[in-house]
């Protein structure tokens, strides 16, 4: 499983290999999101007010709805199908519920949305 | 920085309540510190009846059991009391000699039994009935002696003789009033009470006073004497005379605590000490505004608004509870609100059912209820108490408030509507599968006591909420005289705020409040932008409440109203496309069928408000879709206007006396784009035999040979409800300013997610009259205020797949690659 997080604003311009450029982060609405097409299936990657950016599968661990489709609050998304709380930064669901979905690595840089997706 | 010191006296449940609601808010403010004067963790003061009993035991009742304290970092010194408040040098000092520095102090010291001055009361064997240690001593009493008697009939006194009488003792009650419980019930309802105690072998002995307890051979209490010169045998005499504020402590740091009828630690509305702003208090202990609270649930109400202040946040204020009295006794639930004595300018209605073991008794007075006792079935008792708290004009329903309210849905729990009857194993939430025995056991492993956490815990009630009702009652029926319903009126719209759904409302109106940010600081949120409860619901007051002005925000829209289209559980949308009363052309049905065939729709399906569903279309689909189906959105999707259902009318039928098929179409087509608090559906129907079941919307319209009957507020999904006769006018453009105006009301006033038929409920269909009716000024500007909202409505999907269409609408359409 994934862990590392970055947090959004890496200044650095170097690309590890790895990571792919999706869109502009002015591409992605605030407290809104948008869905990657991607080898691993659909990817949801968010944007909060603070213009952090997450990304995991687009999947809920509950019944497997579409998190892309949900409201971004704070750091959390509400599922759209059941509102199950799932934390952006790990997957996590919000207890007393239980599950995960597959969080991916992503990054702002010079204004752009980076994804790590490892096939 | 250096943390703040934080103790608190006393470790009960008001006190840990505020606890934990202020770790809640800020959780690394404090070092805190914990005397208890009981070697205990927090526990369910209420439940240690159930425990005396037999029927739980004292692990089942903590609350917060010591791992608590240590996960929480919070210094617990269980079995110390403290007996010095030192205000110079801010420190507390224990009996043993254990002090404790303070920033910020709470007293949390609940309340000591009253002793009567009784000659003998410190005998052994004579008992208070107040905490563990009572509770471990009239058990062991239990299983030694045969003889005992219980002074005093009130709850406590009853739970301990019935507990005491299920350990195998010969229980006498001794009271003073002329019969049992007299504050809290009438006569009958008491009479009743003590006939059941009775048939189970509880003796009594009403109207009598208490002279002295008699020393035994053994040194123990072997006897009472009574005024009258009676002698009842007893090896155990529990004393249940009443409670009083323990501010013993306080009093003594010379904090002020009242004096004659007032007595308690003095407090402002924000739980501060009138004496100290250092030192708060909560609980028992305290008297507010003159008022020192007994029932558990304003005790919660006091620490929330404590905890708030504790944490800085320095918003809310505690302005005093009315109460009402929900117990169960032995096992009886009984109710009581408000002043049930009557007198000669009230009316009654009463039901009494003596073999049934229910009685019900609603005292009126100037149309208003005043008061309410309840015996048997208190499933009515919250609203009642709700229709006494807003002094709702009653006279319109006074034909049936004695049959209650009954907010149960009418379908998923096989039409039950008591859960006391119901076995554990009956399934409770027909939506997510909850059984009743599950609810009971969250409840009290995790200490609820709220319908909302039993929602998370259990997800009873939380998908259709059908059986609210039912989670209400087993929820009060467990946690016994804790749980205080709370009504929609008062409920806080989400964890986000404390403030209520019409506070909400309010201050959007009164500041002008324009977007989302603005009324989140304005109202001093307590998320940085909310949660998928509350936006929804600010975004709706504001663009109801400033059409034209307000910002409609996308992202703070359910996804349905964000895309135009309903979610399926796959990540499917369906598209309704709109068809005006129900009447469509043989070119539009081509153009359906031509599109269902493109896209390959997997399922057609006819709706139940006359229009034609495609089910199954991809996200991305979605604006070609409607291209190419060249008809405008139905917002079959919405928090709004859905559907304007038809009957054929006197176009066509022989029975007709009203042009239905294009009433409806005009209607339909005026409330286009309306957003309301909830769906809204209506129908016409072209004669009384209402085939467009009008009945059952929240406008329906029929037609009759001298014009139109309008009604209001019906419902046909989880609660079937009838709507309500409004009015009959006679021209077509009174149905539509009438229907207008009426639907403009439920827009500026209605909660978000409540339907016509609760709002109504809630407000009275009087008060709609007044509005709607009565004062025609008022009905034209409200039918104005409503086409002004509607002016110039675009169709959604239009702005969506037109050429020219900013990125910003057709962005959620396309998808990104990886």
């Amino acid at each position: 499983m994934t862990t590392t997080l970055s947090p959004s604003h890496v200044s650095s311009a170097a690309v590890d290999a790895g990571w792919k450029t999706i869109c502009a982060l002015e591409d992605i609405p605030v407290l809104g999101s948008r869905v990657v097409k991607s080898r691993a299936g659909d990817i949801a990657i968010f944007r909060n007010a603070e213009d952090e950016v997450f990304a995991m599968h687009d999947k809920c661990p509950h019944k497997g709805g579409p998190l892309s489709q949900g409201i971004v609050h704070g750091r959390q998304v509400t599922c759209p199908l059941h509102s199950w709380k799932i934390q952006l930064d790990s997957g996590e669901a919000v207890a007393p519920d239980v599950g995960c979905t597959r969080p991916f690595a992503v990054k702002v840089v010079d204004g752009h949305v980076l994804l790590q997706v490892s096939a | 920085m250096k943390k703040q010191k934080l103790v608190m006296i006393g470790n009960g449940m008001a006190g840990c309540r505020t606890l934990e609601e202020l770790l809640k808010l800020a959780p690394d403010l404090y070092d805190i510190t914990v005397f208890g004067a009981e070697p205990h963790g927090n526990y369910n003061r209420i439940l240690l009846s159930p425990v005396l009993a037999g029927e739980m035991t004292l692990p089942e009742i903590m609350l917060n059991d010591l791992d608590w304290y240590r996960d929480n970092d919070i210094t617990l010194h269980a079995g110390k009391m403290v007996t010095k408040i030192d205000r110079i040098k801010r420190k507390v000092i224990a009996a043993d000699g254990t002090e404790a520095d303070y920033d910020r102090l709470l007293i949390a010291t609940g309340s000591t039994p009253f002793i009567p001055p009784i000659p003998g009361a410190d005998l052994p064997g004579v008992l208070a009935y107040r905490d563990i240690g009572d509770t471990e001593a009239m058990i062991a009493a239990s299983s030694q002696y045969k003889h005992a008697v219980v002074i005093g009939a009130g709850l406590l006194g009853l739970e301990a003789a019935n507990g005491l009488m299920l350990r195998g003792m010969s229980v006498t009650v001794v009271h003073l009033a002329d019969w049992i419980m007299e504050r809290q019930l009438d006569k009958p309802a008491a009479d009743m009470l003590q006939a059941s105690l009775e048939a189970k072998g509880m003796n009594f002995l009403l109207a009598k006073q208490t002279e002295a307890l008699i020393r035994g051979e053994s040194g123990r209490v072997s006897a009472v004497r009574l005024k009258d010169g009676m002698e009842i045998p007893a090896d155990l005499v529990v004393v249940a005379a009443g409670i009083r504020p323990n501010f013993a402590v306080a009093e003594s740091a010379g904090i002020y605590c009242g004096t004659g009828r007032v007595r308690g630690i003095h407090v402002s509305d924000t739980l501060q000490t009138v004496t100290d702003p250092r030192v708060y208090a909560v609980g028992e202990c305290v008297a507010h505004r003159g008022i020192a609270y007994g029932l558990v649930a304003p005790l919660f109400e006091q620490g929330k608004v404590c905890a708030n202040h504790l944490a800085n946040f320095g918003i809310g204020r505690y302005e005093g509870s009315v109460t009402s009295t929900k117990l169960k006794v032995t096992g009886i639930d009984v109710f009581s609100a408000g002043d049930f004595s009557g007198g000669a300018d009230t009316e009654e209605i009463v039901l009494h059912d003596k073999q049934g073991g229910v009685y019900k008794r609603i005292v009126i007075k100037n149309n208003r209820i005043v008061g309410s006792v309840l015996y048997g079935d208190t499933a009515d008792g919250t609203w009642y108490f709700q229709l006494m708290k807003d002094q709702q004009d009653i006279h319109e329903i006074r034909d049936h408030l004695m049959f209650g309210q009954n907010h149960l849905g009418d379908a998923g729990h096989k039409g039950e509507n008591k859960a006391a009857s119901m076995a554990d194993t009956a399934e409770v939430c027909g939506c997510n599968g909850v059984c009743k025995g599950t609810i009971v056991k969250a409840i009290k492993e995790n200490g609820l006591f709220t319908v909302d956490e039993v929602k998370k815990h259990t997800k009873a009630a939380s998908s259709c909420g059908s059986c609210t009702g039912l989670v209400e009652q087993i929820l009060a029926s467990t946690v016994g005289g804790a749980y205080q319903a709370v009504s929609a009126h008062d409920k806080a719209v989400c964890g986000c705020t404390e403030l209520s759904h019409g506070a909400v409302r309010r201050a959007i109106r009164e500041h002008k409040l324009l977007n989302i940010p603005d009324t989140m600081e304005t109202l001093s949120w307590k998320t940085p932008n909310g949660c998928a409860t509350c936006r929804p619901a600010l975004n709706y007051y504001l663009i109801s409440t400033w059409p034209h002005e307000a910002k409609d925000d996308p992202q703070s829209r359910f996804i349905n109203e964000r895309a135009h289209a309903n979610i399926q559980k796959d990540g499917t949308y369906s598209v309704v496309p709109q068809m005006l009363g129900g009447v469509t052309t043989a070119a539009e049905l081509r153009r359906i069928a031509d599109v269902a065939d493109k896209y390959a729709v997997p399922t057609v399906k006819v709706t139940g408000g006359q229009r034609i569903d495609l089910l199954g279309i991809k996200k991305e689909d979605l604006p070609n879709v409607w291209k190419d189906l060249g008809m405008p959105s139905g917002h079959a999707y919405g928090k709004s206007i859905r559907t304007v259902k038809t009957c054929v009318g006197a176009e066509h039928c022989r029975f007709g006396t009203q042009r239905s098929m294009s009433m409806g179409i005009d209607l339909e087509r005026m409330l286009f784009g309306m957003w309301s608090p909830h769906k809204v559906k209506l129908a016409v129907s072209g004669c009384p035999r209402n085939c467009a079941e009008a009945g059952i919307k929240d406008v329906g319209v029929i037609g009759v040979d001298s014009g139109w009957e309008l009604y209001v507020a019906g419902n046909g999904g989880i609660k079937t409800e009838v709507a309500q006769f409004l009015c009959k006018v006679t021209t077509r453009e009174e149905v539509m300013e009438y229907s207008g105006a009426f639907l403009q009301l439920y827009r500026e006033e209605g909660y978000y997610l409540e339907r016509t038929v609760h709002y109504v409920e809630r407000v009275g269909l009087e008060y709609v009259k007044k509005h709607v009716l009565d004062d025609a000024d008022k009905r034209k500007a409200l039918f104005e205020r409503l086409l002004f909202a509607l002016q110039d409505a675009k169709d959604p999907w239009a702005e969506r797949y037109a050429k020219d269409a900013a990125p910003v609408l057709r962005q959620q359409f396309e998808t990104l690659e990886a």
